[in-house]
């Protein structure tokens, strides 16, 4: 039975004070609160057994290995993976993206074609306008349509013998939109072009079946699905990571080194240079746990309903638009009021104890799309609550007031 | 009035507020009588870096003194600036450059001063002094 306000008091920031009011947190895209099975599990491994891994004889080392490993079979298991050496643990998702850019480099020529949504984060615009620059290969991008949602039928057209890459976000961190990734992974494949998907913003609200999918490559990151910072997850499909070459160099990823010659690591290893966060893989894993216990579906209903509730709300404030208005999206509302500037509002609300993003979302060819310079972002968590979207409302109605 | 007078003037001004809200109204009130730089001017070149919103400064040298104008599209960035303005305009170089900015704390800002305030108050003052320093040299040779 899903009780919000018992899973509430296992997050222990939510019961915090912000410009003497109850915190409301409503910037769960950029990263989202930690339950308190997390926070104990990175305290138990720094107070019980922590040691490096993977070379160690000493039964410290034995057991900090093992949990790392089986968080990366816990992961293995979430994302419906075939094999375990499959999961590359990273520093999170931009991480995962350069690795992938980078590797390419050596297999991409000129005249070559990559495809990119105009719906993306910058850091899945810049690794590959940077790999376009080194190779000679053209960059191609799939427009948008007023309701913030790609225009599949352009998509279409883009794609050709000439197309190798298409990188696309699953859901939209400016908006929320969710795209249509099955569609685009089985259109791309019948060029060969291999698909990357960045789940970023999808791995809170759902639980991607990586197998079914087909991507070719997938990356996400553990914050903002109740993990730690500083780790994530790039997905591979094993005969593309064994194609692209390591990344950085160090030790982890060798198998045996001479001033001659170096031999690779296998996977996943070959992509794993130096210590891992090792306590954050671990805590990734009792972070997905979490989540599993709660269950998706019970998530998705909860965020859905404070999704529409919010929706309603807010369109009642006279003045107020919504970007990002599909049919497919998730808890996320990115909006503005007519005459006032998003970072007047997202000020006087955080005086109180409300907060939400402002600003371009590192999205500016979106809020270029839409001729603004921003829009105030509301994104809600399983965790958010009803009366909280009320408190929300009232302040931008008082922020409004003020404003104008 | 010396830059300290003017300081004084502000938190004196200030103190009467016993909430944020109203000290907020005030500084809305405060950027409505902003000297405003000339929409032409409004060109990249006078833009001020790591603001979220807009900041537009223009400065002038008048005798010994300098003059700012400025503008933006939020309109609490705006109320800053005006603030900034008020005690910076119409200065000689050297006293601006050596101005401390301790009254912002005292009137109930200090917020604005944290570097993860995208409003870019610390990059105004930069640009503020950048100006000064650039009149104090012209003026010295």
């Amino acid at each position: 039975m899903f009780d919000v306000h018992a899973i509430r008091k296992e997050f222990p920031i939510l019961s915090r004070e912000v410009n003497g009011y109850s915190l409301v947190y409503l910037d769960n895209a950029a990263t989202s609160q930690k339950p308190q099975q997390v926070i104990d599990a990175i305290v138990d491994y720094y107070s019980n057994y922590n040691a490096n891994i993977h070379r160690g004889v000493h039964s410290l080392s034995q057991e900090a290995t093992d949990a790392y490993e089986a968080a990366r079979k816990k992961i293995q298991a979430h994302f419906s993976v075939k094999h375990s050496h499959e999961v590359i643990l990273t520093p999170g998702t931009t991480h995962g993206i350069n690795l992938v850019a980078n590797g390419f480099s050596s297999l991409l020529k000129e005249g070559d074609e990559i495809i990119v949504s105009a719906l993306e984060h910058h850091s899945n615009i810049v690794p590959w306008q940077m790999l376009c620059e080194r190779t000679g290969a053209i960059l191609k991008v799939i427009p948008i349509d007023e309701d913030g949602v790609l225009k599949m039928d352009a998509f279409d057209t883009l794609l050709s013998k000439k197309t190798k890459l298409v990188f696309v976000n699953h859901i939209s961190n400016a908006l929320g939109t969710i795209n249509p990734i099955k569609y685009i992974i089985d259109e791309a494949h019948k060029y060969d072009a291999a698909v990357l998907i960045d789940g970023a913003q999808a791995c809170s609200h759902i639980k991607p079946n990586l197998a079914a999918l087909d991507c070719d490559f997938y990356v996400t990151s553990a914050h903002k699905m109740c993990g730690p910072t500083g780790v994530g997850m790039l997905y591979g499909k094993e005969e593309w990571l064994e194609k692209l070459p390591p990344y950085q160099g160090g030790g982890e990823m060798i198998a045996e080194v001479s001033f001659e010659k170096t031999t690779y690591a296998g996977l996943p290893h070959k992509f794993e240079a130096g210590t891992p966060n090792i306590c954050g893989g671990i805590a990734f894993g009792v972070a997905i746990d979490y989540l599993n216990n709660i269950g998706f579906d019970a998530i998705a209903a909860h965020e859905e309903k404070l999704l529409k509730y919010a929706t309603k709300k807010l369109l009642a404030i006279d003045g107020l638009k919504i970007y990002g208005t599909g049919t497919q999206k998730t808890s996320v509302i990115s909006f503005n009021i007519e005459g006032i500037h998003p970072y007047d509002i997202g000020t006087i609300v955080d005086k109180l104890g409300i907060a939400v993003r402002t600003g371009h979302h590192c999205a500016q060819p979106i809020m270029n799309f839409f001729n603004i310079p921003g829009t105030v972002r509301a994104s809600f968590a399983f965790y958010n609550t009803m009366e909280e979207v009320d408190k929300l409302v009232s302040a931008v109605e008082r922020a409004k007031m003020m404003l104008q | 009035m010396t830059i300290e007078q003017i300081q004084e003037e502000l938190i004196d001004e200030f103190s009467m507020f016993d909430d944020w809200m109203q000290r907020y109204e005030y500084m809305i009130d405060l950027g409505k009588s902003l000297p405003l730089i000339d929409e032409a001017k409004k060109t990249d070149d006078k833009l001020i870096k790591g603001c979220q919103s807009k900041v537009w400064l223009d400065a002038g040298l008048n005798g010994e003194k300098v003059n700012f104008k400025a503008d933006s599209d939020a309109i609490i960035t705006k109320g800053i600036i005006a603030i900034l303005i008020r005690v910076f305009d119409d200065q000689a170089p050297e006293d601006i450059l050596s101005a401390k900015m301790d009254f912002i704390d005292e009137i109930g800002l200090k917020e604005h001063l944290s570097p993860t305030r995208a409003n870019g108050l610390v990059s105004m003052v930069k640009q503020l002094k950048l100006y000064a320093l650039g009149y104090q040299a012209q003026l010295n040779s």
